[in-house]
């Protein structure tokens, strides 16, 4: 099998590869020499194993994900079902205003739907959604958990915000647009987790 | 031009002069006096009552050993935020107070990008940065981006510095535990395993902070506790910052603050950049820890870019946002 790097991330290497007849990537969690054994070996694993075990769940819900093809904890590889289709990230900004409006709504309804299941995603950014078939596809939840906490649900809104500010910032409705579509989706009540948001904004970032 | 800056925003008061010299920044003198409360935490109106005290005096004599004439001073530049109340509003008034008696302009800066600044201003080679900014209250990764300095990452509890004072505090260490914490950890062997908690490029360490007391509370050694939570925090503060470095593809990264001093995290930092490719700067001590030169050099930049400012526009603000400063001092 030849395999040809098409991404090197902060923590992964992504390549193209084959599962059967399918075409298929690798996600392959690097070591870091800056970090003792332990650590490193303990975050690789448990990541992998998190991720995807937590986008076997969020399929469960309803929420489009890759189809996990084979997951190898000591490598820390998962090999999983090749997305072919853009970036949010890379789109977003070029989209006209109702597009724009319309994709962030159906991104906030995705949230909703991992929140009310309490999956907690845990890098909520545009360059962890994939548009492919019009659905929005969510990919890298190895910094997620199981979590049924407001504060946490909060938080995880927070880094979409964060990501927006210095992504899109040209665009700023963005984020109350997510919103918009997350308060129609949410089976609690959305207006404590937004509350949250608004600590967080408070307690962190101006000292 | 000749620059005087006042930074005051925390437990320190520091005046720094400067020059620029073609394009980069030549530091004239930089004095730093620090206020430590006996016990606890900091006390806002204590640190301003102490700013307060020594700000007069801290000016003249800066002045003489730089030995120019408060004639030659070209601008008074000042911490505008963010920080304490009290000690903002110290400082702010002491620079309006000399800028209107040398009747010369006055410029508030922010004191996260003046961090920034520095380290582009006196080291070569470094032009664009991911600024990995670690002191006691602040802990936060910035970079240039979409033309503002931006927040990626940030600590969502306390800053790292506090974090390891609060540690060594309740093992009865003195303030500032951070460099105690940093030798025991040398002796530490066996890793303790801690809470890593990282949200998308934040970070939080109440929880490891819990964690590690209990551990020596159960009769773990010390040193491995230190040794344990230097493992643990400062692999964290590194992976946000590679994270960042990847999400913005710089390829240089700036470390500043008071923990900046700990030789285990520039380690870990610079071991990364190597891994990547990249550079990694540290600028000297002084320059790293909260200072006045580097407010005189962000004041210069931005008064040389046009910028100008009222004693009308010169209201601290506590809050003051990395994001809100518009940058047109580079292209
Ligand atoms: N299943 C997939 N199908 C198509 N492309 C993918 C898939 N998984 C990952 N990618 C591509 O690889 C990139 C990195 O993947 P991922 O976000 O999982 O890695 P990472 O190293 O965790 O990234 P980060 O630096 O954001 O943490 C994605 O932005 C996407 O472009
Ligand atoms: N060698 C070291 N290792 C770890 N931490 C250190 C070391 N030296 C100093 N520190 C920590 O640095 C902090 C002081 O840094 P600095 O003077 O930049 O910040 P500050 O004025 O307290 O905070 P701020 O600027 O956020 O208001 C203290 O928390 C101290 O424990
Ligand atoms: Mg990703
Ligand atoms: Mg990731």
């Amino acid at each position: 099998m030849n395999k040809k790097i098409i991404y090197r991330g902060a923590e992964a290497e992504i390549c193209l590869s084959k599962y059967l007849e399918e075409k298929a990537v690798q996600k392959r969690r690097i070591q870091k020499s800056y970090r003792i054994k332990e650590i490193d070996s303990f975050l690789i694993s448990f990541r992998t194993k998190e991720e995807a075990k937590l986008i076997s769940d969020a399929r469960l819900y309803g929420v489009s994900v890759p189809i996990i093809y084979d997951v190898d904890l000591n490598e820390g590889v998962i090999t999983m079902q090749y997305l072919e289709g853009k970036r949010i990230k890379d789109i977003l900004n070029d989209l006209d205003e109702k597009e724009r409006k319309r994709i962030c709504k159906m991104m906030g309804k995705s949230i909703a739907k991992l929140h009310n299941n309490d999956i907690i995603h845990g890098d909520i950014t545009t360059s962890n959604m994939i548009l492919l078939d019009d659905k929005i596809h969510f990919i890298d939840f190895g910094l997620g958990s199981k979590n049924g906490e407001i504060e946490t649900k909060g938080v995880d809104l927070h880094v979409l915000m964060e990501a927006f500010e210095s992504t899109h910032s040209q665009h700023p409705d963005c984020f109350d647009y997510v919103l918009e579509g997350y308060k129609k989706e949410f089976s609690g009540n959305a207006g404590t987790v937004i509350k949250k948001i608004e600590d967080i904004v408070k307690r962190g970032r101006y000292r | 031009m000749i620059s005087l800056g006042i930074e005051g925003t925390a437990h320190s008061i520091g005046i720094g002069i400067i020059q620029d010299v073609k394009g980069k920044c030549n530091v004239l003198s930089n004095n730093i006096k620090t206020y430590s409360p006996e016990k606890g935490g900091i006390h806002p109106r204590e640190a301003a009552n102490h700013h307060a005290n020594y700000i007069a005096d801290l000016i003249s004599e800066s002045v003489k050993k730089t030995q120019i004439d408060f004639s030659d001073i070209d601008i008074v530049s000042f911490s505008q935020g963010p920080g304490l109340g009290p000690c903002l509003r110290t400082v702010a008034t002491a620079a309006r107070a000399l800028a209107l008696a040398l009747d010369k302009p006055i410029m508030g800066v922010n004191h996260c990008v003046a961090h920034l600044e520095i380290g582009k201003g006196t080291i070569d080679g470094c032009k664009d940065p991911v600024l990995l900014y670690v002191s006691g209250a602040n802990t936060q990764v910035i970079a240039f981006a979409e033309g503002k300095y931006r927040v990626f990452g940030e600590t969502l509890d306390v800053g790292i510095g506090n974090c390891l004072d609060k540690f060594g505090r309740s093992k009865g260490m003195e303030f500032p535990c951070g460099p105690k914490i940093e030798k025991l950890a040398k002796k530490g062997k066996k890793y303790l395993k801690l809470p890593y908690s990282i949200k998308g490029m934040d970070i939080a360490f109440s929880g490891l902070l819990t964690a590690a007391e209990q551990y020596v509370q159960k009769g773990e050694k010390l040193e491995d506790a230190c040794f344990s939570i230097q493992e643990t925090t400062f692999a964290a503060l590194t992976e946000v910052t590679e994270r960042a470095v990847a999400h913005t593809e710089k390829n240089e990264v700036l470390l500043g603050g008071g923990v900046a001093s700990n030789k285990r995290l520039r380690d870990m930092v610079k071991t990364m950049t190597q891994e990547r490719d990249a550079s990694f700067f540290v600028p000297s001590q002084d320059l790293c820890i909260d200072n006045g030169a580097m407010i005189a050099w962000l004041g210069f930049l931005m008064y040389n870019s046009g910028i100008r400012m009222s004693i009308e526009e010169s209201v601290i603000d506590q809050r003051f946002r990395t994001d809100m400063v518009d940058v047109n001092w580079r292209e």
